[in-house]
């Protein structure tokens, strides 16, 4: 170990984590920019040496894609920066993401061994920096030729070996391998498949990539330019993207397979099929989805009307139903249009699945919480546009299967909520558009594909499976976890078909 | 060539645009009933458009439109060799083109253009096809000789009496009905409260009706369920589960509703425009 961790220093006391900082709320919710800031070199640098550099790291078991953690820490508290990038990157083709979105605190840093004694090493803030660290000072990264300039004062070493790895299976002629969704999942897998030496298309629906990334969350949570360039990324390692193919319905797979020379698929279309509550009064206007209301302010940037064309209607008060992210993403989104938004959630704050950095950012914001608030009907005027919504009142019973407590709705406890936007954000399944065209495909009840666990294998020879369409872990980095599985495994499944002593590709 | 390029333009009617768009993979699979959704430069909006007509062998698909919002105004606008940003389709339910006997296939206003695949898949199927066609004035009809060619009759009506019946598409259909001719099967595609109207009188009559719906659409994919639509007691997505659906089985008052939803904005993009309009002439 290179030099003597700072947090144990004192004798067993943990020193305090380094802080990252924040915009004013104030300030911030008038705007879309982003609200963390990031930490610069010397906190970075500060924040890394509270690592103890565990013999057995169970950060790295904490996380779904087995980031070498403490040796991106130590590369970080030794100043080799470029190291850093490349020790993190080894694990993690989308660290600017994950380093903002990824929900640390119950992952690597719950099971940080630093925890036992105090706070965890912020993990997820040095990751953010690393790729923060990357886009200043290696801004080639992201573009076809990536690592060939990697500014020789810099650390060389790294550089070399990105130059090496990426260039020799540059131009690769493999076969070709179809990723279907450019979610975080897709973008993985396609970046992983490249990487083997395959020619890999990305068929995506929507008129940009990224999935979630770019239709759900907001900008001032993930700015687009880092999703951007992790797109670019991907595209320079030689993966072709084509949008505006829903397949199913533009294409099927046998036609990519038959006809286009596909020969073996990932599938990553997510879930984007929104639930609704199933109460009387949804569909009055002003009721949208949280699909529906989120889209239309990041994909079509509504928050620009009318530069940007799509409008979207935000009232003097917006209700949103739901506690995860996706309840947060809408709640603040409305609060950043000039609306007073309120959360209605039928447990309370501490069961809340969202992150809980967001849950802090949100109320900070001026989010209003309401617990243990059960919508039971939509109340709407003659126009037939949306007043308010009616809820009862309930109370934490007995743990469901998902382990928290289940909320009882009292008898006769009924209040509404004015209200004249509401956003339902309740949960959301996949869209079974994919499935019902290529009825091979087995589905489980709740509209997930069967697969292996092990490969993503779906029970359609050859075509593999991951993130939100397979499983239901609901985290960007799980489906780029499914993606790098199913990747390896896709590679594996292309050299057996090849016959064994077969060099693919 | 790049994506989504115009081939050809033509102007059907005052206001009515027909483009010819390269877009082999939608032509390919296109169907009678389908739509795309289509982005018109980066900042625009996804609109639906019905696929009017789809040549496989070119390559291409035609839509047609109404100039009434920004995106149609400037699609309007765009000459042959330019492109659209985007293009997604064929989406949404092929129409079920069965053998029923004989069809009555009413359109009101820019319906017309979106019958027509409907006319042409059902003359195909060996139906009888009886035709009305209706417009505000006789500027306003088109594929008139196309559809006369594929039915055994054809109607015309407009609402200033400029060219054939004097008045609406359901005096004609309620004149027909009542003169006792029969069919088998009725589809009636315009405004909503043409389609409304249509499909209450054919209820009377015991007639089944498809209607092809235009709610609120944003993803066109089944994704944010701004096109629901209540039909039968079930809440339905028009985008993938339509836009065709039974006309005596719509919710036609809860649509008309949800379509006023950006009513405000709508008019707020037509002033701004008419401004910036104003602002150009004024500098010529
Ligand atoms: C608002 C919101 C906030 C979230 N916040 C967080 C967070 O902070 N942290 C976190 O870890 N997770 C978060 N999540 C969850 C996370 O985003 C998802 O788990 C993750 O994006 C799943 O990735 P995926 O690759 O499976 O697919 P998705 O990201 O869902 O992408 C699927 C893509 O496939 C495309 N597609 C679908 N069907 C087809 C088809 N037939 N043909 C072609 N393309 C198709 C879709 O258009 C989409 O682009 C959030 C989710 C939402 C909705
Ligand atoms: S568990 Fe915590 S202290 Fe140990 S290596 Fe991982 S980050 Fe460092
Ligand atoms: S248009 Fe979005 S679900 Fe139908």
């Amino acid at each position: 170990m290179a030099k003597e961790s700072e947090t144990v220093s004192k004798k067993g006391k943990v020193a305090p984590r380094n802080p990252l900082p924040r915009r004013d709320p104030k300030e911030r919710v008038r705007d879309f920019e982003e609200v963390a800031l990031g930490f610069d070199e010397e906190a970075a640098r500060a924040e890394a040496r509270r690592c103890l550099q565990c013999k057995r790291p169970t950060c790295v078991e904490g996380c779904p894609v087995g980031v070498d953690i403490p040796g991106f820490i130590l590369a970080l508290a030794e100043e080799r920066f470029a190291e850093a990038v490349r020790v993190l990157k080894d694990r993690n083709n989308l660290p600017g993401i994950c380093g903002r979105v990824c929900p640390q605190e119950t992952q690597c840093e719950k099971v940080c061994v630093v925890s036992r004694r105090g706070e965890p090493v912020a993990i997820g803030a040095l990751e953010r920096f690393v790729a923060a660290w990357e886009g200043e000072h290696m801004p080639e990264a992201g573009v076809p030729g990536f690592g060939t300039e990697v500014p020789k004062d810099r650390d060389k070493r790294a550089g070399d070996t990105l130059l090496s790895y990426e260039l020799k299976h540059r131009g690769a002629r493999g076969p070709k391998v179809g990723v279907i969704g450019s979610g975080p999942g897709g973008l993985t897998a396609a970046a992983e498949l490249a990487r083997y030496g395959y020619r890999v298309t990305i068929f995506e629906s929507l008129h940009a990539a990224g999935g979630v990334l770019r239709y759900g969350i907001p900008e001032f949570r993930l700015p687009r330019e880092i999703l951007d360039r992790e797109v670019e990324y991907v595209k320079g390692l030689g993966v072709e993207i084509e949008t505006d193919v829903l397949v199913g319905k533009t294409v099927t797979l046998e036609e990519l397979r038959e006809e286009e020379g596909f020969e073996a698929f990932f599938v990553g279309t997510g879930a984007g099929l929104p639930w609704f509550l199933g109460i009387p009064g949804e569909n009055l206007a002003g009721v949208y989805s949280a699909n529906e209301f989120l889209t239309r302010i990041n994909l079509m940037k509504a928050y620009r009307f009318p530069e940007y064309r799509t409008p979207v209607r935000v009232g003097k008060r917006t209700a949103v139903i739901g506690g995860g992210n996706t309840a947060l993403d809408s709640a603040r989104c409305a609060q950043r249009m000039g609306s007073e938004a309120t959360l209605l959630y039928r447990r309370t704050r501490a069961e809340m699945p969202a992150r809980a950095e967001e849950v802090e950012n949100a109320l900070e914001e001026g989010v209003a919480l309401k617990e243990l608030a059960v919508p039971v009907r939509m109340v709407g005027d003659e126009e037939g546009h949306v007043r308010g919504v009616e809820c009862q009142r309930a109370e934490l019973g007995e743990p469901d299967a998902s382990g928290r407590r289940r909320p009882v709705p009292i008898e006769g406890s009924e209040f509404v909520v004015e209200a004249d936007t509401v956003v339902v954000a309740v949960s959301t399944s996949p869209n079974p558009l994919l499935p019902k065209a290529e009825p091979r495909l087995r589905t489980r009840s709740d509209g997930r594909l069967v697969v292996d666990p092990e490969t993503g294998e779906t029970s359609v020879p050859g075509v593999f499976a991951g993130g939100d369409i397979a499983n239901d872990a609901g985290t960007v980095i799980a489906a780029m976890g499914d993606g790098k599985r199913a990747a390896a495994a896709i590679h594996e499944y292309l050299q057996r078909k090849r016959g064994s002593g077969s060099q693919v590709p | 060539m790049s994506k989504f390029q115009v081939m050809s333009k033509r102007i059907m009617a005052p206001e009515v645009t027909r483009l010819e768009v390269q877009a082999p993979r939608v032509a390919r699979k296109a169907q009678a009933g389908q739509f795309v959704m289509v982005r018109f430069d980066e900042r625009g909006e996804r609109i639906p458009l019905t696929i009017a007509e789809a040549d496989p062998e070119k390559g291409t698909i035609a839509i047609v439109f109404q100039a009434v919002g920004h995106s149609t105004r400037e699609m309007a606008k765009l000459a042959v060799g330019e492109s659209l940003a985007n293009m997604l389709g064929p989406l949404g339910q092929p129409t079920e083109v069965r053998r029923y006997g004989r069809v009555v296939c009413a359109a009101g206003g820019v319906g017309i253009a979106f019958i027509y695949p409907e006319i042409k898949a059902f003359a195909e199927a060996g139906n009888e096809v009886i035709s009305i066609l209706a417009a505000r004035t006789k500027e306003l009809l088109f594929y008139v000789d196309e559809i006369r060619e594929l039915s055994s009759e054809l109607h015309l009506a407009t609402d200033d009496g400029s060219l054939g019946h004097h008045g609406l598409v359901t005096d004609v259909l309620r004149g027909l009905l009542e003169q006792g001719e029969h069919y088998d099967y009725c589809i009636a595609i315009g405004p909503i409260p043409m389609m409304k109207a249509t499909a209450e009188l054919t209820k009377e009559y015991g007639l089944p009706t498809l209607v092809s719906l235009d709610p609120i659409m944003v993803d066109g994919t089944g994704m944010c369920g701004g096109c629901r639509v209540t039909v039968g007691g079930e809440v339905k997505f028009a985008c993938v589960d339509g836009p065709g659906f039974d006309g005596h089985l719509v919710d036609f008052e809860e649509l008309t509703k949800r379509k006023r939803t950006f009513r405000e904005e709508e008019e707020r993009c037509r002033l701004e425009e008419a401004a910036d309009e104003l602002e150009e002439e004024s500098e010529r």
